[in-house]
């Protein structure tokens, strides 16, 4: 294929140089700090500038905090009405659109996630203040909905204007006792991308609702998994295995969630992240105020998954759930490796590229390996220096005015609930068997020598890396996925999973591989030329004959 | 169990809580809008999330690439001002993306903190940013007044203030405002003026731009669209055909005011009766007269319309999105007698309702129509007089599950059907498609639920 001829002829070092030609300089020096080839400086750890701002009118894939903050996080809580406070848009365009599924069957469930709310405010409510809006709207919901819990989320206008939603939400919550009422000061413009929004939002979530239900949990082994949402069905696979292998999922954060889910989390005694950049605080903060430690877990791969749930087991230091996950795995692999076994003649040796998420990314990359594809580029939408590097940059972060407005909570351990699940003795056994606590190690690693990893790339530089290397997969979200099937190299969504998923687990694995071989042997993109255009000669016959 | 399990059916009075929306904000109006310029590149003055929201939507609608740019306030910028922002974008877009007009319409953060774009544009051009031969205009579009549908107005007139001028010279053209409608809808207002032999200019026009072929090429800017050119000429034209009072009136009677080119505002040719009157008007702005070709596709579908009339009679409709698409498909039903009992937009605006009446005045009882109103309302209300037809938007299909009613996608936004993009439902054969469609879901349900007995092969 040509794809691999064209693939020699590049050096990284000329594309990196092709992908900022363009640009004038001051914004080709910017970009081309985050634009790093993997390992290029030698032995020094390559430092790539992340979560820092898009340069205006550059045509990014991130969207705002607001859509982190009602979108991402909170979007999956099926029983809290979640009022989004501001003119109607935001409210419209984040109803319903994100996949993430949730199980509302029990007769007796509140489900409001196919609803949006919104106080709709107009100009007299910029003007005036929308203060008495919210409450009369908080007040209407209440009445009509009598729900656990209301959340009010703030767009642009109602920072600007100094609409006090904390206030109203404490006032109101005062009002109404059997409902917890809280606000997240999630305005558009905070923070550089989705990322500030997350943190908005766990932090709310950490103040307001861990820790409410006092109910103990049952089951032996209990655990939290913290940064899963459960687009297309992720979480369910998830949990179809937790339960086979005797694990109690306490509290997902935030897929197929429920408002006690959240209150309980504090009974875990492990948690579990998935998704570090959207919520490895809340991990920290879960262990400084309750004492529970925190592990970096991935379901995405068949492998990843086994290795998880051995970590899980392995952390629990108990033989029969060791041996009842091994089972597991035994009983679940089978299937995995037949469909592996189908579709490598097919996808063995082909190309990738991700550029999606804070994590998915990175966790892809195994989907794609076990199917012998290679990842040849990749990089984060909106995720910190320490998902590429590792967590031992965190300390050397520089806090910029864009992070600075993002509130950090101070946590110190419950007088009451604070307690350490083990003792300093078995840590240290636990460690020194190479068990490793809150752990990430970053993108980095696990990528080739001089890859390009290319932090919030966006459509222009998108276009040259697809021309120049020419993949046989792109994956990234709903906004880039035609301008890249344009150029006839298919696109899959790793946001919203296209119409697919769950990809998760074993079963989810045994669906990527299907679609991955759907996509890339594909016969659709052959037929982008007509006859008349391959062959535009009048006649198959020569004049003279 | 039902999916909007906590819609009662008794309605409470809400003065403060929109619910389940009939409506979204101005900017991505005027997004769409721009699209329709050839060669232009949308602008969002504002956060990133409001660019990323409108162009996922549009995406999710057409199925093709979006491209639009944005401000990326950060909250430096929502204090100290929008400028420097929108004077860094300027000259990004057009040394990296080369677009021949930049359109920049305003967000709620931006009108909110008072950017004047007027001032900002002035000032990029005199500071370099904009280069020879490109263009830049804009349109405030403040998310917290009216709705999508007031922002396309608002980029459509700016389009036509920005640029016409009458150098009196008259073109011999006649402009065409064709409003908020898909591709295929401005693909077959040219083709019906060009079967009148009718020269047009039609602005916005997002044929071409946004229903592309698939090719192995990708063209940030394909061929379709208005040009500047034709924009500037707008104002020489004999006569302007506003299509739609929310979404075209406003630009045609600019040019009638400041070019003199006279105006004529009309519902959208959707259905047999505002078909009839587009033609006509056309007819007689351009001074030609109307082909036979084109009086064989009205009687096609008047054909169908008696055809089939045993089906349509006294079927109840419930139906929601834009104000001017609704005014034309309720008389389009009307005269089909089928009658649209509920009608809901979430575009404010009295004149809606009253105008729904005129409409509906005949039918044998009174009807529920509210402007400024919201799906959750729509939903109480086919709770309480249920309805055989749902006409309007995807977000119906939660409805149309949950009261076991069929649902005919029209309207904005579409994420779950195609077809939009290449077929029209404006004119006569637009409206031979709406009937078929609407027939097709009235037989299929009859179909499914007829007991055997009365099962039959020929309807």
């Amino acid at each position: 294929m040509a794809t691999k001829n064209k693939l020699v002829q590049w050096d990284p070092v000329d594309i990196k140089e092709e992908m900022l030609k363009k640009y004038p300089p001051k914004v080709a020096r910017k970009r081309a700090k985050q634009i790093l080839i993997n390992e290029a400086e030698g032995s020094e750890t390559p430092e790539i500038a992340a979560n820092v701002r898009t340069v205006p009118g550059i045509i990014t894939m991130r969207g705002c905090t607001y859509a982190g903050c009602k979108g991402v996080i909170m979007g999956p809580t099926r029983d809290i009405v979640n009022i989004t406070h501001g003119p109607i848009g935001c409210g419209f365009y984040s109803w319903l659109t994100r996949r993430n599924q949730t199980d509302a069957s029990d007769p007796e469930a509140e489900n409001y996630m196919t609803y949006s709310f919104s106080t709709d405010m107009q100009d007299e409510d910029i003007i005036f203040g929308g203060e008495k809006k919210l409450e009369a709207a908080i007040e209407e919901a209440y009445e009509l909905f009598h729900p656990k819990g209301i959340c009010v989320f703030a767009t642009c206008p109602v920072g600007l204007i100094g609409d006090d939603i904390h206030a109203v939400a404490a006032k109101m919550s005062k009002k109404y006792e059997d409902c917890n009422i809280f606000a997240f000061s999630c305005e558009g413009y905070k923070g550089v991308s989705q990322s500030a929004g997350h943190h908005i939002a766990n932090n709310q979530v950490f103040k307001y609702l861990v820790g409410e239900n006092e109910k103990p949990v049952k089951g032996d082994y209990k655990i939290n998994l913290l940064g899963e949402y459960n687009i297309g069905g992720d979480g369910f696979e998830i949990d179809r295995i937790l339960n086979k292998c005797g694990i109690t999922n306490v509290a997902t954060f935030s897929g197929n969630s429920t408002y006690d889910q959240f209150a309980s989390a504090q009974h875990a005694d492990l948690s579990c992240v998935m998704c570090h950049r959207s919520i490895n605080y809340v991990a920290d903060m879960l262990e400084t105020k309750y004492g529970i430690p925190w592990i970096k877990v991935n379901f995405i791969g068949a492998e990843a998954t086994a290795k998880s749930l051995r970590k899980i087991g392995q952390y629990f230091e108990d033989k029969e759930l060791m041996d009842r996950i091994e089972a597991v795995i035994a009983e679940e692999m089978p299937d995995v490796e037949a469909m592996r076994e189908e579709v490598l003649p097919h996808t063995s040796g082909k190309t990738a590229m991700l550029f999606v998420g804070g994590s998915r990314a990175h966790h892809y990359q195994e989907l794609f390996g076990e199917m012998g594809m290679k990842t040849i580029s990749a990089g984060y939408e909106f995720a910190h220096r320490d998902d590429y590097e590792g967590r031992e940059v965190i300390p050397n972060l520089k806090v910029d005015a864009d992070s600075r407005n993002i509130e950090e909570i101070e946590v110190s351990p419950d007088e009451a609930l604070y307690r350490p699940r083990k003792t300093d003795e078995q840590t240290q056994a636990l460690e020194a068997a190479g068990f490793r606590f809150k752990e990430y190690d970053g993108m980095l690693p696990d990528m080739d020598h001089r890859t390009i990893i290319v932090d919030d790339l966006n459509q222009y530089e998108a276009e040259k890396l697809v021309e120049i290397m020419q993949p046989d997969i792109f994956c990234a979200g709903i906004k880039e996925k035609y301008s890249i099937q344009k150029l006839g190299v298919p696109m899959k969504q790793l946001h919203s999973y296209d119409s697919g998923g769950p990809y998760a687990g074993f079963r989810g694995a045994i669906n990527f591989y299907k679609e991955i071989d759907r996509l890339v042997t594909s016969k659709v993109w052959s037929y982008m030329k007509a006859p008349w255009q391959e062959n535009p000669e009048l006649s198959a016959t020569y004049v003279w004959e | 169990m039902t999916l909007l399990r906590h819609t009662p059916k008794e309605i409470t009075e809400r003065k403060a809580l929109a619910i389940n929306p009939a409506k979204t904000c101005q900017p991505i109006g005027a997004m769409y809008a721009a699209l329709g310029i050839h060669g232009c590149l949308p602008h969002s003055h504002g956060s990133q999330g409001c660019c990323a929201y409108h162009r996922s939507t549009l995406t999710r609608h057409y199925k093709e690439p979006i491209s639009a740019a944005t401000s990326s306030f950060t909250e430096g910028a929502s204090v100290f001002g929008g400028q420097a922002n929108l004077l860094q974008a300027a000259n990004n877009i057009f040394s990296v993306y080369e677009p021949e007009v930049i359109a920049v319409h305003t967000t709620c953060l931006s009108e909110t903190i008072g950017d004047d774009l007027k001032q900002i544009i002035t000032k990029a051009r005199k500071d370099g940013k904009i280069p020879e031969g490109k263009e830049m205009l804009g349109a405030s579009t403040p998310s917290y007044v009216g709705s999508h549908v007031t922002g396309f107005s608002n980029m459509v007139k700016s389009m036509v203030s920005t640029f016409a001028k009458n150098t009196n010279e008259r073109n011999g053209k006649v402009n065409i405002i064709p409003g908020w409608v898909e591709p295929a809808d401005m693909e077959e207002v040219k083709r019906i003026a060009a079967m009148m032999g009718v020269d047009i200019t039609l602005f916005p026009d997002t044929s071409g731009v946004l229903n592309g072929p698939l090719s192995g090429e990708y063209r940030m800017f394909p061929e379709g669209g208005v040009t500047i050119e034709e924009l500037k000429d707008s104002g020489n034209a004999i006569g302007t055909m506003a299509l739609g009072e929310w979404c075209s009136a406003d630009a045609a009677r600019w040019l009638d005011s400041n070019c003199k080119v006279p105006c004529t505002v009309l519902d959208m040719p959707f259905g047999l009766k505002a078909t009839d009157r587009f033609v006509d008007t056309l007819r007689v702005i351009a001074g030609t007269s109307v082909p036979d070709s084109l009086a064989h596709e009205r009687g096609q579908l008047v054909d169908m319309i008696s055809d089939m009339h045993q089906y349509t009679f006294g079927k109840k409709v419930a139906i929601w999105g834009d104000p001017d698409q609704l005014i034309s498909m309720c008389e389009f039903l009307v005269s089909m007698d089928m009658w649209p009992v509920h009608v809901v937009t979430g575009t404010p605006g009295k004149r809606f309702e009253a105008r729904i009446r005129e409409i509906t005045k005949d039918l044998p009882f009174d009807i529920n129509v509210k402007a400024g109103g919201d799906m959750f309302l729509l939903h109480q209300w086919i709770k309480n007089e249920p309805v055989d037809l749902l006409i309007g938007n995807s977000y119906g299909k939660y409805i149309a599950r949950d009261e076991d009613t069929p649902l005919i996608r029209w309207g904005f936004p579409i994420l779950d059907r195609v077809g939009h993009q290449y077929f029209p439902t404006l004119g006569y054969k637009g409206g031979l498609r709406l009937l078929e469609k609407m027939l097709n879901a009235i037989l299929d349900r009859k179909d499914r639920d007829d007991p055997e007995e009365t099962f039959e092969l020929v309807l």
